[in-house]
């Protein structure tokens, strides 16, 4: 137990230049390149219309649907309050069972733990369950780095390994691939695949099917990560579908486990609200095929050598912030991502970070920072959104993902200091309070028409107003200013007419409603 | 000294719930718990959810299971198939094919060699179709009912409850437990579902009526 010997300390964001918690470009500019692929807005359309129908009809089923949403979102508010005692909780109960615990107080920190104990087993190999957090810390570079080769055994997760691209989506992350293209890939990267392969999902599987079998037999250690971690008991969960978890937590003689500490829940009965709201949020089924719940080791079933790493890589950053802890709720359902209009039409791949759409745009720059001096790519984030509020709405644990942005955004203005931007819009306070001045600006400003080109649109303003045009285009002022126009004879004389106008029409209205 | 990983981090979520401290939370637990429908109302429910997730459903008395699962390892060609050590004998005497009883000196790789595995269950879950099993010695190890192509489940309708909260209040946490709600499946391809991939790409439900 560690005791308070001064003023708490502002826990540190995940380090900067480490993992996969940062594009290496700003939102607006990633997304514009993302939006003229053609192919990918037709295939992340489909999939998101496909998932959003099935997940409203399966929530729909549940009367009780708002009330697990409460207890949901209450009990992980509730651990995040108890974060300490429940870790010590879990490491203990773990431990009593057979398991190892390890703290990683980064990503580097926590590649470095796996890396050691998959060395000290003398394998070569390592099998992966699809895992968000060895995602986020960049596990596998590290692991190819030192010549141990991992492989991904989750097929999208596969599909995006074999074709050395990055995952775009939570749950699917190789949503923005269609099926012709998951074959050429096959293809080209599967040894020994059926040249005469075709572009069917149920082959494509077989397919993959095939090629992993070998490698879960044989494979003497596997990484995954953990949907839940249940303190009363020591407990690990792991969610998913295809029987890839299954085999890599039940076959090798090695498992390490890689969770973030926010991951942990309080009690085992916990389980009953998120084995509900889990599986119909994220793949809009009843149930998920397969869940695997273990605690620790047991004697003739499994891997008798487990290890737990728990990570915080930024977590505790989040934690200190009153509002940015709720980020620290989510359950990775991916259910905003499905539903957000800006997300169905960039993509994944232009928010750069291993969590995508709009709980990406709050959780990101929470774990690893908006770093004023470096003119950092994760302050984009807050601003890739139209504030609709349909993420808020799908959360199945009720994340106020809209105003924790704004919230974002305020913080992101605020670490900025003096810009340019901010002493122009000071500017523009100052002249807008004198009407003369104003009138006098506006006049000036329809010399910009020559920015506006042929359609009137000006895609690039001068700095310091080249911020607001990245991410919009503008109309060129026109000629005339709306205040000047009505100041002149022309003005004055349309506004007369309109106001007859108006009286006749009025005065119509009364006959017809006699 | 040095300092742990485990006090640093310990250390900064207590600075954390010190910046920003946190208030009480009591978690409502008001949605639907505790439900209960007869038997009927529970098989229906329960053969709908599986059937909709592509599993075959089997239903049988006490008196003729094993002629049911015999009947249904002979319809999917299993031949060689294994049980587990506490598996009830009674069930595989009307099978005529070889059968394997697991132990755990058998290497898990080789029980992809068998063509089907025959295993009990410890709790279902109506509502979602969800069979729970919980590695007890008529159901065994996780590997046994993983590695072969086929499982066979026999369910007795007594252990089937209607809601995910009934199931999981009937579990022991410290047990390897797996839900399985159908055979495997995959989304990954443009969403659509693609039944049987790593896991048995078959699974055959054979419910007991009268257990």
């Amino acid at each position: 137990m560690s005791t308070f010997l001064g003023m708490p300390a502002a826990p540190p964001r995940s380090p900067y230049g480490t993992g996969n918690l940062r594009g290496d470009r700003a939102f607006p500019e990633a997304a514009h390149d993302e939006l003229g692929n053609g192919q990918l807005r037709r295939n992340l359309g489909k999939a998101t219309r496909t998932i959003r129908a099935k997940r409203l009809a399966v929530t729909g089923e549940l009367p009780d649907w708002e009330q697990l949403r409460d207890a949901g979102s209450a009990i992980k508010a509730d651990t995040m309050n108890r974060l300490p005692e429940l870790l010590e909780q879990l490491e203990q109960k773990v431990t009593e069972r057979g398991g190892t615990v390890h703290w990683a107080r980064d990503g580097v920190e926590a590649n470095e733990i796996v890396a050691r104990l998959v060395r000290a087993t003398g394998s070569r190999d390592v099998i992966k369950v699809k895992s968000m957090a060895t995602q986020e810390t960049g596990l596998n570079e590290h692991l190819e780095s030192l010549g141990i080769t991992p492989y991904e055994t989750d097929l999208a997760e596969l599909i995006v390994q074999l074709a050395d691209d990055r995952p775009s989506h939570i749950l699917v992350p190789a949503i923005h691939r269609n099926r012709d293209e998951i074959r050429q890939i096959f293809l080209d990267e599967i040894p020994g695949v059926d040249p005469d392969l075709d572009n069917v999902p149920a082959h494509l599987a077989a397919a993959a099917r095939a090629y992993l079998r070998e490698k879960f037999m044989t494979t003497k250690v596997a990484v995954s990560g953990a949907n839940f971690g249940i303190a009363e008991t020591g407990t690990l969960c792991v969610v998913e579908s295809e029987g890839n978890g299954r085999m890599c937590l039940t076959l090798p003689d090695t498992l390490i486990t890689v969770m973030g500490i926010e991951k942990v829940l309080p009690r085992y009965q916990d389980l009953e609200v998120f084995l509900q709201l889990l599986p119909r949020s994220s793949t809009g089924e009843r149930m998920n095929p397969y869940t695997s719940m273990w605690t620790g080791v047991t004697p003739g079933d499994g891997p008798q050598d487990f290890h737990l790493v728990l990570l915080d890589n930024g977590r505790t950053a989040a934690l200190a912030d009153t509002i940015g802890r709720e980020a620290l709720s989510c359950i990775r359902c991916s259910a905003c991502l499905n539903v957000c209009p800006v997300y169905e039409r960039t993509g994944g791949h232009a928010y750069g970070s291993t969590y995508p759409g709009p709980i990406g745009a709050v959780l990101t720059p929470q774990l690893a920072g908006m770093d004023a001096t470096k003119d950092d790519p994760n302050s984009s984030l807050p601003y890739a959104s139209s504030l609709c509020g349909a993420c808020f709405d799908a959360c199945p644990v009720k994340i106020d993902i809209p105003s924790m942005l704004v919230e974002l955004r305020h913080q992101h203005t605020q670490q900025s200091g003096t810009t340019a931007e901010k002493l122009a819009m000071k500017a523009a306070a100052a002249v807008m309070r004198r009407p003369k001045l104003y009138t006098a600006a506006q006049k000036a400003a329809a010399v910009g028409r020559v920015a506006g080109g042929r359609d009137g649109t000006i895609r690039h303003l001068p700095a310091p107003f080249d911020g607001w045009s990245d991410s919009r285009d503008t109309a060129a002022p026109p000629r005339q200013s709306f205040r000047s126009w009505l100041a002149s004879a022309e003005g004055a004389a349309t506004m007369r007419a309109a106001a007859e106008e108006g009286v006749r029409t009025t005065a119509d209205d009364r006959t017809e409603d006699q | 000294m040095t300092t742990t990983a485990r006090d640093t981090v310990l250390g900064r979520i207590r600075d954390a719930l010190a910046l920003a401290p946190a208030t009480g939370t009591t978690a409502p637990r008001d949605y639907r718990r505790g439900r209960t429908l007869p038997d009927g109302e529970r098989l229906a429910l329960l053969t709908d959810r599986l059937v909709d997730y592509k599993a075959r459903v089997y239903l049988c008395t006490a008196d003729d299971t094993a002629r049911v699962i015999a009947e249904v390892l002979r319809e999917h060609g299993a031949r060689r198939i294994g049980m587990p050590d506490g598996l009830d004998e009674e069930w595989l005497t009307a099978f005529d094919g070889e059968v394997q009883r697991d132990s755990a000196d058998i290497p898990a790789p080789s029980l992809d060699a068998l063509d089907g595995v025959v295993t009990a269950s410890a709790v279902s879950c109506a509502e979602t179709g969800t069979i729970f099993l919980d590695g007890s010695p008529d159901q065994g190890r996780r590997a046994l009912s993983l590695v072969p192509d086929l499982h066979v489940c026999v369910v007795g309708l007594s252990s089937v409850v209607v809601g995910v909260p009934e199931a999981v209040a009937l579990l022991v946490p410290e047990r390897p437990t797996t839900l399985i709600s159908g055979p495997s499946a995959t989304s990954d391809i443009e969403l659509e579902r693609v039944e049987g991939v790593h896991g048995p790409r078959t699974l055959a439900v054979v419910i007991r009526t009268d257990v």
